[in-house]
């Protein structure tokens, strides 16, 4: 029996039941108007004028050696400068690595523990943190600080400089899959085969909310934190192991995120600093960080991917091989999945994966959207598209050619898998049999007009989660889960299911959620929210549900003396016989009856693992564009995206099309625009603000359609649900490579792909 | 950013005097470029002076038939101004192609002129920098050097001036209305800004405790046959790698006049003279214009990472100058 059939609920009479009038509907935001009016409080919001103290961080100017005088004595001489701290005063703190590890960290490393050395490690590093009763104040006596240092001259920046120093990570998180067939032998066979190396360099997260901790320094000495965070659990045992505090000490609060795309999955520093602070001077204290310093921590890592594949003169593929390099810090070794994908997506008896890190004097990547599957996906889909080049097919064809049916690395079928639903669809709306099979053949003015094609691909994961519901006699039901919304839409979501499933309206519903003391759940990320948490959310609903059916049943002159709860509906706040609707009790009447005021149920809801590991899950996508390169000044604008999702159900038509959207519109960036630039010489990165770090804006960005295919899955989990929050951007890149290839005849093998590369 | 006090003058004679009384003053008027300075401390002003409550908030006739526009009147205001998008088109376009909508609607003539260079080395006081603390090196120089320039470099620097305002009042001919502690004068807008030579740290021939009251445009507004074509790495918001501001008077297909100036290539808009002369009673042709560019190109030098503008450079005013002559639609 699986454990959902053990806790009297199955995944058959789960998923069909989920349809109506909230689930599937194009539901706006409940949390939209707090938001445009400003009333969604963000973590540096916290507290304002109420005497808190601010903190600034000092970064490091330097990349490597060591700290060898520090100078406060001007800064603290200002008055309303409380304190600098530095590694020659913070306290002895957690000595175990375990302890600095949060639930993002990658296994085995030693986390980066600020200001407890005089060692540089990277540059921007914090390396002090001045306190002062105003952020201008602090700001100031930041320049008054001095610092000397001795500088470590041999660095070791550029991953392409230091590709001799690559190994094998000793834990990979994304263990890559052992070789299967012989792939060189096949390769050497292959009448068509390509070997190209594909690179882009680092890019950062950038939301547009700075990392950010308030902390409140309550009278019984405990800590109440309002911090930036995709995962409120995960910051409140990071600061309880760090800083020897109990559940009760410390309080983690994040209600909203201004954008997190995975920079929130670990603790950042100033989360460490506030902390540090507040608990040394006793006091409440806020730090938020500059743009310049959001450029100080995790980023997606630099890749380089040599990949080599080899097919029939039919085009079957018949080789594949992918050697990868991406870069880690020094001090931890940060894996993803960037070369499964090559194993997976198609049909190969040969294959060869290899994933080689390179240590790197930069601070630790960090998982960023798709984190592996963008940098993946992106190589892949290129060298693939060259391969159909080559064989002389149609890339869409030589796709189609190929289609895995099952997963070979895995070597399990796929729990659901609409890809070539979404292929079709796909190339219908874009027009895709209108394709002119030549490269640079299509001129507009002065525009070459290309199409390109690409998959995408993701996982479908769902994880253990608990939460908690309270029906009141008025019915109003409130349901809480420690989770986050980051700006996916989880408030809405999780209030659409419990609304759904317990037969109330959604304006009484209140999804609780960004606070550490809730129901726990696990860190908001890898596309699993809605899977996960979801999932607990209709179990603890239907629980509910259960226990009040059992109450009406007792209730004197019960209409459902005999019933069974399949032979009642829960709508409008009431039960009532599905055989006769006038045979009805109102939520209010039985709990009345009853003489309780409320009723409760907590929950775990755990992923049906022994089902679900007999498959292979995940969301599938088909990405179609359109650019227009000028064809003298080599800028690319991409004037169409059609981009074709099977993602499961779809909850809410409208939010998922808003994570599909911003997803291409990263997808966009990622080709044409991300580039964080790397001085070599100073170690430092150059382009730190907004104004040099190009995002796209209005003007790039045009037609995008999303569809999404029709698809069931009663594996993933109870609601049939894969998840949308990375999905949209897999396979834009490659797919926007592609049309500039078709447009230009060009082939660009690394990104961002800048006009210089096309003149 | 340092401790600084602040006051707000309503005239030039309040603002010289204002200069005077402290060690280092500045003037700030949007703050758009002056505050982004001081947040990353390059710039540290002890004293800010206020000069938008002068009255240099008009654009009116000049006396000979030109236009006069304020200092501070706002990019937003002069771009979309009647007389100026009727006469001088070339300024409106140049000056929408710049910044966004809510940096223009705060930046002023003046500061636009007056903006610092975009290299990143100069924004990061962790590297050396000869503009920013002259002695200490270049560090573009050898570095990453992507958006900087080509033409006009000197071993100490090779920034650029970043505007696109200016690179169209140079090929309009407009001049600079200056107040300083000895008084009025005008100086063409070619001597305003200056090549880095050995002085990188000097951005213009301004001197202490001058003012810039407005900027006058000749009669000559190339109404008729112009372009502003900036290459940028993004659709909108982005500074130039290059621009080019293309103003030309037509006879029939004769070329009579012609005003070549480039922007994001040099320390300053860079005016061909050499190319002007070259495209000047010859035929408006792909040929003709193919000529100029290389004449414009010549001497242009290359850092590695911003190599590429020098070929970049030459498509755009071949393809600036065919949209001035109306052989090509303007986007
Ligand atoms: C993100 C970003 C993008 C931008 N993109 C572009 C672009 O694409 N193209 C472009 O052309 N510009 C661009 N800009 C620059 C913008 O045009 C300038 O910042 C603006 O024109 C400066 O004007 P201001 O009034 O705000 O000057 P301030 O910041 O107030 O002053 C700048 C300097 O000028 C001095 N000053 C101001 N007025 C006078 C005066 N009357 N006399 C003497 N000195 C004076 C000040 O002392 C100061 O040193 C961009 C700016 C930003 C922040
Ligand atoms: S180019 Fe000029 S501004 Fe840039 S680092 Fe060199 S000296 Fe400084």
């Amino acid at each position: 029996m699986s454990l959902l059939q053990k806790l009297g609920v199955s995944a058959e009479n789960l998923a069909p039941e989920i349809t109506g009038k909230y689930i599937g509907k194009p539901i706006s935001r409940v949390d939209g108007r707090a938001k445009v009016t400003g009333n969604a409080k963000y973590a540096a919001e916290f507290n304002i004028g109420t005497g808190i103290l601010y903190g600034y961080v000092i970064s490091s100017p330097i990349a490597k050696g060591k700290i060898t005088a520090v100078n406060a004595r001007q800064a603290l001489s200002q008055k309303g400068v409380l304190n600098v701290f530095t590694h020659e005063n913070v306290p002895g703190l957690a000595w175990f690595d375990r302890s600095y590890q949060d639930q993002d960290a990658p296994p085995g490393g030693s986390p980066f523990r600020p200001l407890q050395s005089d060692e540089i490690l990277f540059s921007q590093q914090p390396i002090a943190l001045v306190i002062a009763e105003t952020f201008e104040l602090a700001r100031y006596a930041s320049t008054l600080v001095h610092f000397e240092y001795e500088v470590k001259e041999e660095l070791n920046v550029g991953l392409e400089l230091n590709l001799y120093k690559a190994k094998k990570p000793k834990k990979h998180r994304f263990p890559v899959p052992k070789p299967r067939g012989d792939a060189e032998k096949a390769l050497a066979g292959s009448v068509v085969k390509i070997e190209e190396a594909y690179y882009h360099g680092y890019e950062h997260h950038n939301p547009m909310e700075m990392f950010a901790s308030t902390v409140i320094y309550g009278d019984d000495d405990r800590l109440t934190i309002y911090d930036k965070t995709q995962g409120v659990l995960n910051s409140q045992s990071y600061v309880k192991s760090v800083f020897g505090l109990s559940e009760d000490e410390a309080r983690v609060i994040s209600p909203f995120m201004g954008g997190g795309f995975g920079a929130g999955l670990r603790p950042q520093y100033q989360l460490y600093m506030a902390v540090l602070a507040s608990l040394e001077l006793k006091r409440s204290v806020k730090v938020v960080l500059t743009r310049q310093q959001m450029f100080s921590f995790g980023h997606r890592p630099a890749t380089l991917q040599k990949i080599s594949l080899g097919a029939s003169a039919e085009g079957k593929l018949q080789a594949v091989i992918n050697r990868c390099y991406s870069e880690t810090s020094t001090f931890e070794e940060y894996t993803e999945n960037v070369v499964n994908w090559s194993g997976q997506m198609y049909q190969c008896d040969n294959v060869m994966l290899d994933h080689k890190l390179v240590p790197l004097d930069l601070f630790t990547p960090l998982d960023m959207r798709a984190p592996g599957g963008v940098t993946g996906m992106y190589a892949l889909e290129v060298a693939i598209d060259e391969l159909a080049v080559k064989a002389g097919i149609d890339p869409l064809e030589f796709r189609l050619l190929n289609y895995a049916e099952k997963d070979q690395n895995l070597d399990k079928p796929f729990s659901s898998k609409e890809l070539r639903e979404c292929y079709r669809q796909g190339a219908e709306r874009f027009g895709w049999n209108k394709r002119n099979p030549e490269a640079g053949a299509t001129l507009e003015g002065n525009n070459l007009v290309g199409w390109g094609v690409a998959t995408g691909c993701w996982e479908a994961n769902q994880m253990p989660s608990r939460a908690k519901a309270m029906l009141s006699a008025d019915g109003k039901l409130t349901v809480s889960s420690a989770t986050a919304d980051i700006g996916t839409g989880t408030y809405t979501v999780m209030t659409q299911v419990a609304a759904e499933t317990l037969g109330v309206a959604m304006e009484d519903v209140l999804f609780k959620l960004g606070d550490s003391v809730l129901p726990m759940s696990p860190l908001q990320g890898g596309s699993w929210t809605m899977a996960t948490v979801g999932s607990a959310v209709k179990l603890v609903c239907d629980q509910l549900k259960a226990k009040l059916f059992k109450m009406a049943k007792k209730v004197e002159n019960s209409p459902f003396g005999n019933s069974k709860e399949e032979d009642v509906v829960f709508a409008d706040r009431c039960i009532s016989l599905k055989e006769d609707a006038q045979q009805y009790l109102t939520f209010t009447e039985i709990m009345r009856k009853s003489k309780v005021n409320y009723i409760e149920e907590d929950t775990t809801s755990l992923p049906n693992m022994l089902e679900q590991n007999e498959y292979s899950r995940f969301t599938h996508s088909a990405v179609f564009v359109e650019v227009k390169v000028d064809q003298d000044l080599g800028t690319v604008h991409v004037s169409r995206v059609v981009n074709a999702v099977a993602a499961g159900r779809i909850i809410n038509t409208k939010t998922s099309r808003s994570q599909v959207l911003g997803g291409i519109v990263w997808g966009i960036s990622m080709a044409l625009h991300e580039d964080t630039v790397m001085d070599d010489n100073f170690g430092r990165f150059m382009n730190t603000n907004l104004a040099e770090y190009h995002v796209p804006v209005n003007a790039d960005i045009n037609d995008i359609d999303v569809i999404f295919v029709e698809e069931h899955d009663d594996i993933v989990n109870p609601l049939g649900v894969k998840g949308l929050g990375e999905i949209g951007i897999v396979g834009v890149a490659a797919a926007i490579s592609n049309a500039v290839y078709h447009a230009t005849g060009k082939r660009v093998r690394d990104l961002p792909i800048q006009l210089d590369k096309l003149l | 950013m340092n401790k600084f006090t602040y006051a707000s003058v309503s005239t030039t004679d309040a603002a010289i005097a204002e200069m005077d009384e402290h060690d280092s003053p500045k003037f700030i008027a949007g703050g758009t470029n002056l505050l982004d300075l001081m947040k990353v401390n390059v710039e540290n002003p002890d004293h800010l002076i206020d000069i938008t409550q002068i009255a240099f908030n008009q654009i009116e006739a000049t006396a000979d038939g030109g236009l006069r526009l304020g200092a501070l009147v706002t990019n937003a205001d002069t771009a979309w101004n009647e007389e100026v998008e009727k006469r001088y088109p070339l300024l409106s376009k140049a000056i929408l192609a710049g910044a966004s909508p809510q940096l223009r609607n705060m930046a002023t003539n003046g500061g636009n002129l007056m903006q610092r260079t975009r290299c990143y080395y100069f924004y990061d006081t962790a590297t050396p920098c000869n503009k920013r603390e002259p002695g200490s090196g270049c560090s573009a120089i050898g570095g990453y050097n992507r958006i900087l320039a080509i033409l006009g470099t000197s071993e100490h620097c090779i920034a650029t001036h970043p505007s696109d305002m200016c690179v169209a009042l140079v090929a309009l001919g407009a001049t600079i209305n200056i107040t300083g502690i000895n008084g009025d004068r005008t100086i063409p807008i070619t001597e305003f800004h200056r090549l880095p030579g050995d002085r990188p740290d000097l951005d213009n021939t301004l001197q202490a405790g001058d003012i810039v009251t407005s900027i006058d445009l000749p009669v000559q507004g190339f109404e008729k046959n112009y372009a502003y074509l900036k290459v940028r790495d993004r659709a909108s918001y982005a500074f130039a790698l290059v621009s080019v501001a293309a103003a030309l008077t037509l006879e029939g297909n004769q070329i009579k006049e012609a005003r070549l100036v480039l922007g994001g290539v040099a320390h300053k808009p860079w005016r061909s003279a050499e190319a002007e002369a070259a495209l000047t009673h010859q035929e408006a042709s792909v040929s003709t214009f193919e000529k100029a560019a290389a004449i414009a190109l010549e001497g242009a030098k290359g850092y590695g990472d911003n190599t590429f503008k020098i070929e970049l450079a030459k498509r755009a005013i071949v393809r600036a100058l065919k949209q001035a002559a109306g052989l090509e639609e303007q986007a």
